[in-house]
């Protein structure tokens, strides 16, 4: 069934000559509008996005009641008397937040809907945040919806995970590699977790989904480490990925450890922007622009450079992305994913031949870990050389020791609820040293173990001690394969610190990037987001 | 006998304090102080002897006289019109090399019995700097009678004196002064075995304080403030472990000493004060800031020991009184009592440091004493273009050798 829009084009690679128009370039809370060279740069775009579902309530039922895998249908594991534990993706996904409803509330109420038919009284529904932030009870309502916010939270039944609360957390055992796979007490000790999950890129989802979402500093740092970040090409290719390896032997020591879980995964499309509105134009090719698309984009541009900083933050904030549903299914976690993947690869695979000499992208406001948040130095290093280098299958899109050049305006500046230790991460870490490895083995225990930092991810909003750290490690592959990172329109001192090259315009960047590749080096941009993973030969 | 002489005058001296707050060191142009002849000083007693500094430095306390930032307190401690300089490394007429020992306590003053503090070698203590037979004057430098470093000859009492060994170079000898200052403060500081201890400040005085503690005391943790790149890197070399911004004192403190922070907005993330913090606070800036920041990080019966010449600050003591911090003064030197229960004149220690530590490579540069209004603008900026002590440099003045063939 599809909601009869045109038949969208899959994502492409062009090839620039002197007629391309200048390409827009995601710039954190703004656009910049590039010329690139001709004859040597090519663009890859994201496919248009696939029509989404047009009955998702009733393909989420369906999903429920006609599982994969070694599952049995989800009204068959409900009984009364039972210990059922709903866990759900946290603020971290879909990105940027969806419209309302949310696909988590479709699926919770779904579920909830067969476990009140089935009798069940005992449900916890918690965020599986692992060691992220808190969500606030507005960003819960947001992704529960009202109706079940109100039905659980008063009563202590729906609320976020706290992986450092002693009594709640439990080692259910090791891996054969002597992974320790800490896991939330209240899911280990139900008699079913029903796993709710929005798999917006493939790094997200199976087992990946538990062991690290309802997991903690004990569990998460077997996988979450320098050592998994650099033998994972790419993290985003579970079949590639030492992350997802661990994360999958760690669902096996649940499985031993008789944690039943019936795992949801829903797929997005790439409706980031809107088919309308003020937006849209960033989903569309730019040759393809109407004059209303041109002036809306110039209007937007002078807007944007009227208002102060945290006006466009706040504005950009407040975008709800019209994605659509494209596919549900549940079950057993491994035959679940199988077919998520392949939904989500079906969105955002793009074939790309061969490596660049030079990759460019533009960062755009947001990335997992700053909704309703600032995006910090550390936060665009790990989307730069984190999710946006790592968004391919084969090889990565630029070739070893190859020069990435990513735009974003890379404040000096932190959210001190959010970030703390993100704070003096930048301020003492990185002023030591850079390299991931080092930073580990020197550092890391130190910030894990801090009791304030602890304190506040508890009781505040904060992340986690560890978090920076990981981000940083996310960026440690593409830092031993990349022979420079280049940051055009950034603070000059931030990017420095991180022990980047600052550049203030992309012409300057390219200059500076001959001295590592030479002259006249191919080019290639990651026209990215809307998502687009590229699959290189 | 050319000599850099401070008058009172009152336009001048408030010329100066607009100047110097403008641009610190400024107060040399427009304030009270003048490169004058003056007549080759005269002994205040008998068994005065004459010193024709080598290497004469500037310290902090001159800028602040220089640029009429200093309390008013001084007034009576100080006799007119005086040649500054303190920090000193001279030769006597008989061409012995010595370094001065500048306090003018009971004995230099020809003042018998000693006042008790100068009694039990405390000479920084005396009780008797406006009494005797010298004009009113703490040290040489401030007092009338004996003249200052800053001049090719001035007045010192034997008492004040300290042989310098062959091996020591003019540049380590002149830093022996402001280090015995820095040796009192760390031993003063009453550092506990393993304690985490914190010096704000990286000028010259912040430099040596890091590295008495090093010596005098076993902390596990020294964390340092410093401003400036060479700074930062002098404060590690000197041994501190962890050398951050001004700014970020009380996050990395936090840090060292795993203590929560308290904000004045619950748990938004921003580090007000902490909940613990540092055994032990070396202050050697002085500044409402700096007490402030020391305050904010002290821990609960901590200890804050004020090294950096305070004028009038503004501060919230809430802090002292709730968390019963010990604040205490840290002034000069005289005798130190060491953990084994012995004693030690302090500059007898500060030689040693001196030496082993080779401080002498602080002396960033050197000025002619007519280049003086260069020289106090640079000290002043010290930190800022990459230089820690600055000092006159009298070895090449004429009048030096016209003195010496006088005395002949």
């Amino acid at each position: 069934m599809s909601n009869g829009h045109l038949a969208p084009r899959p994502g492409f690679v062009l090839d620039v000559d002197r007629t391309s128009p200048p390409i827009v370039f995601h710039h954190g809370e703004g656009f910049r509008l590039e010329k690139l060279p001709a004859d040597r740069t090519r663009v890859i775009y994201p496919a248009e996005p696939l029509e989404g579902l047009t009955d998702p309530d009733g393909a989420i039922r369906s999903a429920l009641l006609n599982p994969l895998g070694d599952s049995e249908p989800l009204p068959a594991l409900l009984r009364p008397g039972m210990k059922l534990t709903i866990a759900f993706d946290d603020i971290s996904l879909p990105l940027p937040p969806m419209r309302r409803p949310d696909i988590r509330q479709r699926v919770i109420e779904a579920v909830l809907d067969l476990a009140a038919e089935a009798g069940v009284d005992d449900v916890h529904l918690i965020a599986a945040l692992a060691i992220h932030r808190r969500m606030t009870e507005d960003e819960l309502r947001h992704a529960v919806g009202d109706r079940v916010y109100d039905a659980f939270a008063p009563s202590g039944r729906l609320y976020n995970h706290d992986a450092e609360d002693p009594d709640g957390m439990v080692v259910l055992g090791q891996t054969p590699h002597g992974e320790d796979v800490q896991f939330s007490r209240r899911a280990a000790e139900s008699d079913l977790v029903v796993y709710v999950n929005i798999n917006l890129v493939a790094m997200d989802g199976g087992h990946k989904s538990t062991a690290t979402g309802l997991s903690g500093y004990t569990g998460l740092r077997h996988h979450h480490n320098v050592h998994t970040m650099l033998n994972s090409r790419s993290f985003m290719d579970r079949e590639n990925s030492a992350l997802h390896a661990s994360n999958w032997r760690m669902g096996k020591v649940l499985r031993d450890a008789d944690v039943k879980i019936f795992q949801i995964e829903t797929t997005v499309n790439n409706n980031t922007f809107g088919r309308e509105g003020p937006l849209s134009m960033l989903q569309k090719r730019e040759w393809e622009w109407s004059p209303k698309d041109r002036a809306g984009f110039l209007t937007m541009q002078q807007g944007l450079k009227l208002m102060p900083a945290k006006a466009k933050r706040k504005a950009f904030s407040s975008w709800l992305a019209p994605y659509e549903l494209t596919s549900v299914q549940a079950g057993e976690v491994e035959a679940v994913h199988e077919v998520t993947t392949a939904n989500v690869y079906r969105q955002q695979l793009v074939p790309v031949e061969g490596q660049t000499d030079v990759l460019t992208m533009g960062l755009p406001y947001i990335c997992p870990y700053n909704v309703n948040s600032i995006m910090n130095p550390i936060l665009v290093m790990c989307l730069g050389l984190g999710y946006f280098f790592n968004l391919y299958r084969g090889k990565p899109l630029v070739r070893e020791g190859g020069v990435l050049i990513m735009g974003h305006p890379t404040p000096w500046e932190f959210h001190p609820v959010h970030h703390p230790s993100y704070i003096d991460f930048f301020e003492q870490v990185l002023a030591d040293t850079t390299d991931p490895a080092e930073i580990e083995k020197k550092w890391e225990k130190q910030f894990a173990e801090d009791e304030w930092y602890i304190h506040l991810y508890r009781t505040s909003y904060a992340y986690h001690g560890a978090h920076p750290f990981y981000m940083w490690y996310w960026g440690a592959h593409a830092l031993q394969h990349l022979g420079r990172v280049i940051v055009v329109g950034g603070d000059t001192a931030a990017v420095r610190r991180m022990g980047f090259q600052p550049a203030s315009t992309l012409q300057d960047a390219l200059e500076m990037a001959t001295d590592v590749v030479g002259p006249q080096p191919t080019i290639t941009h990651l026209k990215n987001p809307p998502i687009l993973m590229a699959d290189v030969t | 006998m050319k000599a850099l002489e401070f008058r009172r005058n009152v336009p001048r001296f408030a010329a100066a304090r607009l100047a110097g707050s403008l641009t610190p060191g400024r107060g040399a142009s427009v304030g009270p102080l003048r490169l004058a002849d003056l007549e080759p000083p005269t002994a205040p007693g008998p068994d005065w002897v004459r010193v024709r500094p080598r290497l004469s430095g500037i310290c902090g306390s001159d800028l602040a006289t220089i640029d009429g930032r200093s309390a008013r307190y001084f007034e009576p401690l100080v006799s007119f019109p005086f040649v500054p300089g303190h920090e000193v490394v001279g030769d006597l007429d008989d061409g012995t090399r010595m370094v001065l020992e500048p306090v003018l306590g009971c004995v230099s003053r020809n003042l018998a019995p000693t006042c008790d503090p100068c009694s039990a070698g405390h000479l920084g203590n005396c009780e008797h700097t406006t009494f005797g037979d010298l004009e009113p004057g703490i040290q040489t430098g401030s007092c009338h009678d004996t003249g200052g470093g800053w001049a090719t000859a001035f007045s010192a009492h034997p008492s004040q004196l300290h042989p310098v060994d062959d091996s020591f170079s003019d540049e380590s000898a002149v830093m022996v002064e402001p280090t015995a200052c820095a040796v009192h403060a760390a031993i003063l500081a009453g550092v506990p075995d393993g304690a985490v201890v914190t010096v704000l400040g990286a000028g010259t005085l912040g430099l040596l304080t890091i590295a008495a503690l090093r010596t005098f005391a076993n902390p596990r943790t020294i964390v340092a403030t410093a401003r400036y790149p060479s700074q930062r890197r002098l404060a590690a070399e000197l041994g501190a472990d962890l050398v951050v911004e001004p700014d970020d004192v009380r996050r990395a403190v936090r840090r060292a000493t795993g203590s929560r922070a308290v904000s004045l907005a619950v748990d938004d993330g921003a580090v007000d004060r902490l909940s613990g913090g540092t055994d032990v606070v070396v202050d050697c800036v002085g500044s409402s800031a700096s007490l402030t920041d020391a305050l904010a990080i002290t821990r609960p019966r901590g200890r804050i020991v004020l090294v950096g010449m305070p004028a009038s600050v503004s501060l919230e003591l809430t802090p002292l009184w709730h968390r019963e911090i010990e604040l205490v003064g840290a002034y000069t030197y005289g005798t130190e009592t060491l953990p084994d229960g012995s004693t030690a004149r302090t500059f007898d220690l500060a030689a040693g440091l001196v030496r082993a530590a080779d401080l002498g490579r602080l002396v960033s540069a050197t000025y002619p004493l007519h280049r003086y209004r260069d020289a106090l603008e640079h000290a002043a900026a010290a930190g800022r273009r990459g230089a820690v002590k600055v000092a006159f440099d009298l070895r090449d003045e004429k009048e030096r050798e016209a003195l010496m063939e006088m005395s002949k």
